[in-house]
């Protein structure tokens, strides 16, 4: 009964949006974080999604969501002059995190939004089977 | 007894459960890059469906056909988007939102049928009761 396929279908799909959801919430705590080593600054992260099995798709047309991983973001870090910094290095610097607060924002709605979609989409077919079991009653 | 319009109705279902699995495969792939989205055409599985009939062997004039019919052998299609997108993905989170309520719509008119024949065999059986 291809109806079933659905909840692992969303099931996979919500399991990757929370990963996001979770990633992103790690980002903005970390958003304000500063360091003296640049290499010890916490970077912002990104989970990176794939879809399940080519073939399978090509048959049946079913894909869930795998993760792939997380990657860290390699865009530049923000040189701040601070020596009353504890953390500061020999020349006064310290380094800001490259978390880019609007875009994790926006990537938290995206997130909630697409985990909604899913849940919608597992009740709707919820319903569709319960109706399917009650037939001829 | 309409027995051939439940075999109509319980391809409909295959093919609208069948359907609904592959939306919802679109939807859950919403933010995967380089996802294409697919779909398939319900009418022509149909079609399909309804020509290639499977014959039962019958070795007297008198024995009546059976109405199986054969199962799905359709291509799945690739959907073309509206919009380009930077990562290559080209599913449009509203389009398959509005073919998934509609495939669910029809998979529920197709129950109803299904429900009004079921309904109507059984009160037939009972002597109009």
């Amino acid at each position: 009964m291809s109806l079933f396929n659905v909840f692992d279908v969303a099931g996979s799909a919500m399991n990757a949006q929370s990963v996001r959801m979770n990633v992103t919430a790690s980002n903005l705590a970390n958003a304000g974080s500063v360091n003296g080593d640049p290499d010890k600054v916490y970077r912002a992260r990104q989970p990176v999604f794939s879809s399940f099995s080519q073939s399978l798709a090509d048959q049946s047309g079913l894909a869930g969501v795998r993760l792939d991983g997380i990657v860290e973001s390699a865009a530049p870090l923000q040189k701040l002059y601070q020596p009353d910094h504890p953390d500061a290095d020999a020349d006064g610097n310290v380094y800001a995190s490259n978390v880019n607060t609007v875009e994790e924002m926006v990537n938290m709605i995206s997130a909630s939004r697409s985990y909604k979609n899913n849940i919608e989409m597992v009740n709707t077919t919820k319903d569709l089977l319960m109706q399917t079991l009650s037939l001829g009653r | 007894m309409d027995i051939p319009a439940i075999a109509q109705h319980e391809q409909s279902l295959k093919f609208r459960a069948l359907r609904n699995q592959v939306l919802a495969s679109n939807l859950a792939n919403a933010d995967t890059p380089n996802y294409k989205a697919r779909d398939f055409d319900f009418g022509a599985a149909m079609k399909s469906a309804r020509n290639e009939t499977i014959r039962m062997t019958a070795t007297s004039a008198l024995h009546s056909q059976g109405v199986g019919q054969s199962d799905f052998n359709t291509r799945m299609l690739y959907r073309v988007p509206h919009q380009p997108t930077l990562d290559g993905n080209t599913v449009e989170t509203d389009v398959e939102q509005a073919k998934f309520a509609e495939n669910a719509l029809q998979y529920r008119a197709s129950l109803a049928f299904l429900d009004g024949q079921i309904r109507s065999i059984k009160f037939a059986l009972r002597g109009g009761d």
